[in-house]
């Protein structure tokens, strides 16, 4: 067994000429940027939104903080469950890939859950896309002036499309690992010296979670 | 059959920075009695500082050439000015 040292980039693949990356991570990394510019849309929309008009809902009132800072949690250990996922192929363990790309597929698929039960909750609770539904428990909360009316509308909407696509893009992420774990993981077609597509949905799945770190700061924590 | 290790970054290190972060997040969000505008700042940071740990470690952005580094930098300024210019418009 031989030790060598960090060369933690060298790529498994022959790299191409220009940026020296085998062409499917520089695909991906093409992708990501596009990504950050849609995201960009989104997060920029809220806060000319958001501060753009008077009062809004204090964090915790609506939204269950501690809850979503749980699933945060998920997200962040499934993200280091990825990463020791690469290392172990970059080592060649085959053992440590399969494990911890299932643990990662299941941390992806746990964060959806609790969000499925998060808007579930929501929606039972009268928070809706288009604000809160008449009769509702927060109904009252913003007759008895608790919540202010005037924003609700734009706090469900902002709400709903930030999180639900983010929720999608984890969604995608873990058929996306799923497709992979049955095709390529377990099969052991992923080896010390090709391990492309454990890197790249790697990748992606680290800007899922980096994503989220903002979203999480701006829609339940400001 | 001979295998090579390669030397990786402290993931679980990140991790727990990532973990105390969030933690320090919420309570700072929902517990410590202090004006907006400096919870909104000690807030964006801890935001930032978090997606720069994944960012170089998770993402390997830190162990890249810099012909990748500059690829994943390119979009952040252009999202800064978008999201400036549309919070002037709505100043002005």
């Amino acid at each position: 067994m031989t030790h060598a040292t960090m060369d933690m980039m060298r790529p498994p693949a022959p790299a191409e000429p220009g940026v020296q990356a085998y062409n499917l991570k520089l695909g991906m990394w093409v992708f990501l940027a596009s990504e950050v510019m849609f995201f960009t849309g989104l997060i920029g929309s809220y806060v000319v939104l958001r501060f753009g008009v008077g009062e809004w809902a204090r964090p915790g009132v609506v939204l269950n903080v501690p809850l979503t800072a749980f699933n945060t949690f998920l997200l962040i250990c499934s993200s280091v469950s990825m990463v020791k996922a690469y290392a172990a192929i970059a080592d060649g363990d085959q053992k440590g890939l399969r494990l911890w790309f299932l643990l990662t597929i299941l941390g992806g698929a746990a964060f959806v859950g609790v969000q499925a039960y998060e808007y579930l909750h929501l929606a039972h609770s009268g928070f809706v896309p288009s604000g809160v539904r008449e009769g509702s428990e927060l109904a009252e909360r913003v007759a008895a002036g608790t919540l202010p009316v005037a924003t609700m509308g734009l706090y469900g909407s902002t709400f709903y499309t930030m999180t639900g696509f983010h929720g999608f893009h984890v969604t995608c992420g873990v058929v996306a690992m799923l497709y992979l774990y049955i095709r390529k993981v377990l099969p052991g077609k992923y080896t010390q010296h090709d391990y492309r597509g454990v890197e790249v949905v790697g990748l992606y799945w680290h800007f899922v979670d980096l994503v989220w770190i903002i979203l999480f700061t701006i829609v339940y924590l400001i | 059959m001979e295998t090579a290790h390669r030397k990786h970054p402290p993931y679980l290190l990140i991790w727990l920075y990532l973990a105390l972060l969030t933690v320090a997040e919420v309570v700072l969000a929902l517990e410590l009695p202090m004006s907006q505008s400096m919870k909104l700042l000690l807030l964006l940071g801890l935001a930032v500082w978090k997606a720069v740990l994944v960012a170089l470690f998770f993402m390997h952005l830190k162990f890249e050439r810099w012909h990748l580094r500059v690829l994943a930098i390119v979009p952040l300024p252009l999202a800064a000015i978008f999201i400036l210019a549309a919070i002037s418009e709505k100043i002005w």
